[in-house]
């Protein structure tokens, strides 16, 4: 199925696109009549803040949530009408809230990716073995196969279910906030990979909470906004700011980033509050994630790190 | 497909763990994993046997073999044969039923405190089977079909209560404990409604004992078993898939609300099976498969070691009920909840200092 993508002039395919989709959890509705395309062999960023709707959009693109109307197709067809198994073998998905079993081991871990490929009779082929360690090299993690998973830093971990995501041997990849909990040096070695392997072919998707990231790593970035998708496209061409403004609420100016030319968003300095809290410097609490303001979440850096969920277990 | 093509190699990084490897058919096992069920199954074996040599008239081994594998006269064949034997053979079959059970319902739910004990479903069976009971009429089966709709109906309204956009472990398990407590008091008050006969054979069931036992009796919990148990073992891959959890199992392709309904019925289908004979035995389903996952130091629930270690716990169990306070016998249900309790503080005691680190 062709789109035309409406920000360049060229021709652009998508292999995964929703058309005119209304999703709803418990029948609160959060996203109504939304129509996005993923150009294939683009790295798509979704960003918006909180509740803006970008993990839901994602779930529904990667068949974890039936949409209430609308459709959403792969490879021309309807996602819904296609088997899991056969999805499987074409998206493969990070969502973010991943736990590993207890002392599983790395090796073991990234094999369940396998799992579409594999039925009663096939439990473990040579094809399955080669797919595993391929995918441990392109994450880097093959000296880490025989460790258990709870021994591993954060951004090893993320780095494991990174690769078992890989050893599925999808060419679209889903991801949901996969540098969240990851401490700065970590979130860059991460979408560099991530880079790398848009580099080598494969279409990714990822919900990134980080504006200056987004516009770095991403070829597109597609923004939303309660539930709407406000602008999409090239994020040199897209990131203004007055769509910072409109999306989050942030007055700030757009430099160029000094190192790879993109859009760099500089939040200017938010009115002091009367209670004197200034955003960048409240130490949020877990709990109180969701009300961080939106100048610590534009700013990579000094929004404060929140350790990854503890281990089950 | 080429047959020629027979190789046999190690997983790589998977310590135990082999594949069979015929053209393009391959088959995956775990040594270790195979090595440890059969130890923990001998050890199960053997307690059995010792069941078997003592009691009021204790016997040698010679006997007891004897008993077995040879003509032997009425004086062994009777004791050993008729009276003992069953009930070893009912307690491995039960306790592996039970801990195939826990397996299932932990793992599915993860949380190592669901089991069909805790969650009222083997209360919810016993309801059911009482019932037939106390009819005085119906045999096994009239009892195992009831068992299984008390308990599936329990399963029912229990998910019911305690769905909330999703199950969550401590919900569930709360609204588990409620609704049997409930059914407790129902099954009482089921049993002082009725005449004093029943109600005592029907009381000495409720608590769970191997005291009564014959060879019918294991023969119809045997066929029930032969079936529901490959069944449930056709289920093993699908349930380790969803120890990743719910969304990547099914980015994987796994349909995962068919595999967990499959597994609850498997679940409750082996309870049922199991306490329309023995009475809902406490605490076997709870325990065994973390004692299994603990001492094994495995990666997750596994199916083929918890039952194992369910027969190991029943028949062991089973053997103190007898010999603790011979010549007095007490109900099995009572050693289990005793062993059951002091294993249930240790578990919280580890949460709890768990959650402190």
């Amino acid at each position: 199925m062709a789109f035309s993508n409406s920000t360049t002039d060229t021709f652009v395919t998508s292999r995964l696109l929703a058309e005119d989709i209304t999703l709803a959890y418990d029948g609160r509705v959060v996203a109504s009549n939304l129509s996005v395309a993923i150009p294939d062999r683009s790295f798509s960023a979704i960003i918006g803040p909180n509740a803006s709707g970008k993990s839901t959009l994602l779930r529904a693109l990667s068949r974890l949530l039936r949409p209430e109307s609308g459709s959403v197709y792969l490879d021309g067809k309807r996602i819904w009408e296609l088997r899991a198994r056969d999805v499987a073998k074409i998206l493969g998905l990070l969502p973010q809230s991943a736990i590993a079993p207890d002392a599983i081991t790395v090796f073991d871990l990234v094999s369940r990716g396998r799992y579409p490929h594999q039925g009663l009779f096939r439990q473990w082929s040579e094809d399955d073995e080669a797919a595993v360690f391929s995918a441990l090299d392109a994450t880097k993690t093959t000296g880490l196969a025989g460790r258990c998973m709870d021994e591993l830093s954060g951004g090893q971990r993320q780095r494991v279910w990174l690769a078992m995501v890989l050893a599925q041997e999808t060419s679209l990849l889903l991801l949901d906030e996969p540098t969240t909990y990851l401490d700065i040096a970590y979130q860059i070695e991460l979408l560099e990979l991530l880079a790398e392997l848009n580099a080598g072919g494969r279409t990714v998707v990822a919900v990134l909470h980080d504006l200056n990231h987004a516009c770095r790593f991403a070829s597109h970035v597609i923004a939303m906004k309660g539930g709407a998708i406000v602008a999409e496209g090239k994020p040199a061409e897209i990131i203004t700011e007055e769509l910072v403004e409109d999306v989050f609420g942030l007055p700030s100016i757009i430099i160029p980033d000094p190192v790879a030319g993109t859009p760099m968003i500089v939040p200017k300095q938010k009115k002091v509050p009367a209670t004197g809290e200034v955003a960048c410097q409240a130490q949020p609490s877990r709990a109180s994630r969701p009300d961080l303001t939106a100048a610590s979440r534009l700013n990579g850096l000094s929004s404060s790190r929140i350790p990854r969920k503890p281990h089950q277990g | 497909m080429s047959w020629h093509s027979i190789s046999l190699r190690p997983v790589p990084f998977s310590p135990g763990s082999y594949v069979l490897r015929i053209g393009r058919w391959s088959l995956r096992f775990d040594a270790r994993l195979i090595g440890h069920t059969l130890l923990l199954l001998a050890m199960a074996l053997t307690v059995g046997i010792l069941s078997l040599k003592s009691g009021a008239r204790p016997f040698t081994f010679a006997e007891i073999t004897e008993a077995i594998f040879i003509d032997a006269p009425r004086r062994l064949h009777l004791p050993i044969i008729e009276w003992r034997m069953p009930r070893v053979v009912l307690a491995l079959l039960a306790g592996s039923s039970l801990g195939m059970a826990g397996a299932i319902f932990q793992s599915v739910s993860r949380n190592s405190l669901a089991s069909p004990d805790i969650l009222g479903f083997s209360t919810g069976a016993a309801t059911g089977a009482l019932f037939v009971i106390l009819l005085g009429t119906g045999g096994y089966y009239e009892r195992a079909g009831a068992a299984l709709l008390g308990g599936g109906m329990t399963a029912a309204v229990t998910y019911m209560l305690a769905w909330k956009g999703g199950i969550q472990g401590v919900r569930l398990v709360l609204v588990g404990i409620g609704i049997s407590s409930m059914l407790t008091s129902l099954n009482a008050w089921l049993i002082l409604k009725t005449d004093l006969r029943l109600a005592i054979q029907a009381a000495v069931w409720q608590v769970g004992s191997l005291n009564t036992v014959n060879w019918r009796q294991v023969q119809h919990l045997g066929s029930a078993l032969s079936f529901i148990v490959p069944c449930t073992f056709l289920l093993g891959r699908a349930m380790r898939q969803l120890e990743i959890g719910e969304d990547l199992a099914r980015s994987q392709g796994l349909r995962s609300e068919y595999v967990r309904a499959s597994l609850l019925a498997s679940g409750i289908a082996l309870t049922a099976a199991t306490t329309a004979i023995v009475g809902p035995i406490a605490f076997v389903a709870l325990s065994a498969p973390q004692l299994a996952l603990r001492f094994l130091r495995l990666p997750g629930l596994r199916l083929a070691p918890s039952a194992a270690m369910g027969a190991l716990l029943l028949v062991s169990g089973d053997w103190f009920a007898q010999h603790l306070f011979a010549p007095r016998l007490i109900p099995v249900g009572i050693v289990t909840i005793c062993i059951g309790g002091a294993y249930l503080v240790w578990l919280l005691a580890g949460e709890k200092r768990r959650k402190q680190s």
